[in-house]
């Protein structure tokens, strides 16, 4: 398989990357070669095998239910949360208008 | 008469236990050679060297009032710039975070300073972690400390995307180092800057707070001179974090006081796969070294088959850009970092705007070729067959670690690159790491170690890898190699 200028816009409009037709067009070959190099995957035999889920088998474990065991997911902290935003307005963050 | 930045962690922490000398005699010296440093190397993003004296100062007091000092106590080392320090700047060496400042701590940087250790500054990297070369940081690129012998005075990469780490522990600007490891980001770095370096089994190191490049494979380890200075290290770095979903719930194991170069009873495993056609004939001299080293300590050498080898690479490009592809979708210029917000632009164009402005190419590179497997029509072809590769090279170790204890390999195919020498090709920059993405695909604990130098006067590495958990088998057939490698060559200083 291999993209085009159109399919490679389509991918960085849904990565949400802004790129000119000139980056575009300097992407489609390096995007081409590369996946034309991984390509050779679908030599491999794999009837049977299972999709790899966890590298290192591990078990899922849950929380306490404890409001604030953790406290920094345990909620009071709004000024640190915004301590980095770079449009906080009125104890939120701050965005374009979303509504006409 | 010694310098103190002449000391590994090892011999700093006995000195100033001791009293033969203060932590902060320690710190000041690092600080002073990290701050002569910076413009030649460009080693670090942000240093910060009264981080350094107020941990030194803190080990100094509790000295003098008795009480009992962390594994790490008077050591000051570098902070790879992906780990999130509280009110330090934390890039991971991109534009898109530049003046970030953590309100909180990562778990492992936490566990240092915990340990006694002291902060020398924040470590240039490739940006995201994504390069085997520091070329792609919006900070610059980091010089090598070392250079080929033929006088041209080439400047060398320092590997990548531990790239600071190695310069800074090579040029003896720190003692050590944090490193991560995604696909041989620890290893081959250390392998081009002759430094010694672990990638602990996954989930021994917390990933809280350590900016995410492809989550199933990331793992913090430690970059030092020596064996035993890792092994001090990773101690200190690792263990059970609940706020991390994947970290091992295991007792951290005493690898230092465990330490033991005899690998007699011991089969260590020569993969056939690795001997390439067109191997480099230093790198394979320099192995063929390491297999007559480690029978010399009393292993038994058996040749092995990794038969999946060579799909190892590939598998790894499509599983690590669409892991990132999605780790990557959080920087939207909303929460935290860059914002581009255009003239008149709507939501969905200052996202497009600030990612495109806040990320480097190859990073753009990666989120594009990940948003592509991961595509609907694609997902199938690409990321579960990549995923079903993983398990089939997964296996492959599970077979092998049936006839052999431990796997000998070259770190990287060369030895160190100029600068610019590969950055125009992106294919021949991954096939840099196409001997230490195997072991990061399974998940396995695997280190390089300085074997020597090639005929350039450049260092080269061997890599041993290990079982899931076997840390220390790994450490052991290191501190064998290194015992029998003499490895004392340093970068004649330049800077």
């Amino acid at each position: 398989m291999s993209v085009d200028t159109a399919t490679v816009a389509k991918i960085a409009s849904l990565a949400r990357l802004k790129v000119s037709e000139a980056e575009i067009a300097a992407m489609v070959p390096e995007l081409n070669g590369i996946l034309a190099w991984v390509e050779q995957l679908g030599e491999v035999d794999v009837t049977g095998i299972e999709p790899m889920t966890a590298v290192i088998e591990n078990h899922l474990r849950l929380r306490d239910d404890v409001i604030g065991a953790d406290p920094l997911a345990g909620g009071g902290i709004r000024d640190a949360v915004l301590a980095n935003a770079p449009a906080p307005e009125h104890g939120f963050f701050g965005v374009p208008k979303v509504i006409e | 008469m010694t310098q103190l930045t002449d000391l590994g962690v090892a011999a700093i922490r006995s000195g100033v236990a001791s009293g033969e000398f203060s932590a902060l005699e320690v710190a000041e010296a690092f600080n002073a050679r990290v701050a002569a440093a910076q413009d030649a190397l460009n080693a670090f993003i942000v240093t910060t060297p009264e981080a350094a004296i107020a941990a030194a100062k803190a080990t100094d007091a509790k000295r003098a009032a008795g009480q009992p000092l962390g594994k790490m106590a008077g050591v000051p080392i570098g902070m790879k710039d992906l780990f999130a320090t509280k009110g330090v700047q934390t890039t991971a060496a991109s534009h898109i975070l530049e003046g970030f400042k953590p309100e909180y701590e990562s778990t492992v940087s936490q566990k240092l300073w915990d340990a006694g250790a002291g902060m020398l500054g924040k470590l240039n990297l490739d940006q995201f972690a994504m390069g085997s070369s520091n070329e792609t940081s919006y900070f610059g690129t980091v010089n090598s400390p070392w250079r080929r012998n033929d006088g041209s005075n080439t400047a060398m990469a320092p590997g990548g995307s531990s790239g600071g780490s190695s310069a800074a522990v090579a040029a003896r600007l720190a003692p050590a180092a944090t490193g991560t490891d995604t696909g041989g980001s620890i290893r081959q770095p250390a392998a081009f800057t002759g430094i010694s370096g672990i990638k602990p089994t996954y989930g021994r190191c917390s990933r809280w707070g350590v900016v995410a490049f492809a989550s199933s494979l990331d793992q913090a380890g430690p970059m030092a001179r020596d064996v035993r200075d890792c092994a001090i290290m990773l101690e200190a770095m690792a263990g059970f974090d609940p706020k991390d979903a994947t970290s091992l719930d295991l007792a951290v194991p005493e690898w230092e006081a465990n330490l033991s170069g005899d690998m007699k009873g011991k089969k260590v495993g020569i993969p056939r796969e690795y001997r390439v056609d067109g191997l480099d004939a230093d790198v394979a001299a320099s192995w063929d070294r390491g297999i007559e080293w480690l029978k010399d300590a009393g292993a038994e050498i058996v040749e092995i088959s990794l038969p999946h080898t060579k799909y190892a690479l590939p598998a790894y490009y499509i599983i690590a850009p669409a892991e990132a592809s999605s780790n990557l979708a959080r920087y939207d210029g909303v929460r935290y970092g860059l914002r581009d917000l255009p003239e008149g632009a709507n939501l969905q164009e200052m996202y497009a705007a600030t990612r495109a402005a806040g990320f480097g190419a190859e990073v753009k590179r990666r989120i594009l070729i990940g948003t592509y497997v991961l595509s609907a029509g694609f997902y199938d072809a690409y990321y579960t067959q990549a995923q079903k590769v993983r398990t089939l090279i997964s296996h492959d170790f599970k077979n092998a670690f049936t006839q052999c204890d431990v796997i000998l390999a070259p770190t990287t195919p060369t030895a160190a690159f100029g600068l610019g020498e590969m950055v125009a090709d992106p294919l021949a920059m991954y096939l840099n790491d196409v001997f230490a993405v195997p072991a990061s695909l399974a998940g396995l604990p695997a280190m390089s170690v300085p074997a020597g130098l090639n005929r350039e006067g450049l260092p080269l590495g061997l890599q041993i890898v290990g079982k899931p958990f076997d840390e220390q088998g790994v450490l052991n057939a290191g501190l064998a190699i290194e015992a029998r490698a003499g490895f004392t060559a340093k970068p004649e200083q330049w800077w």
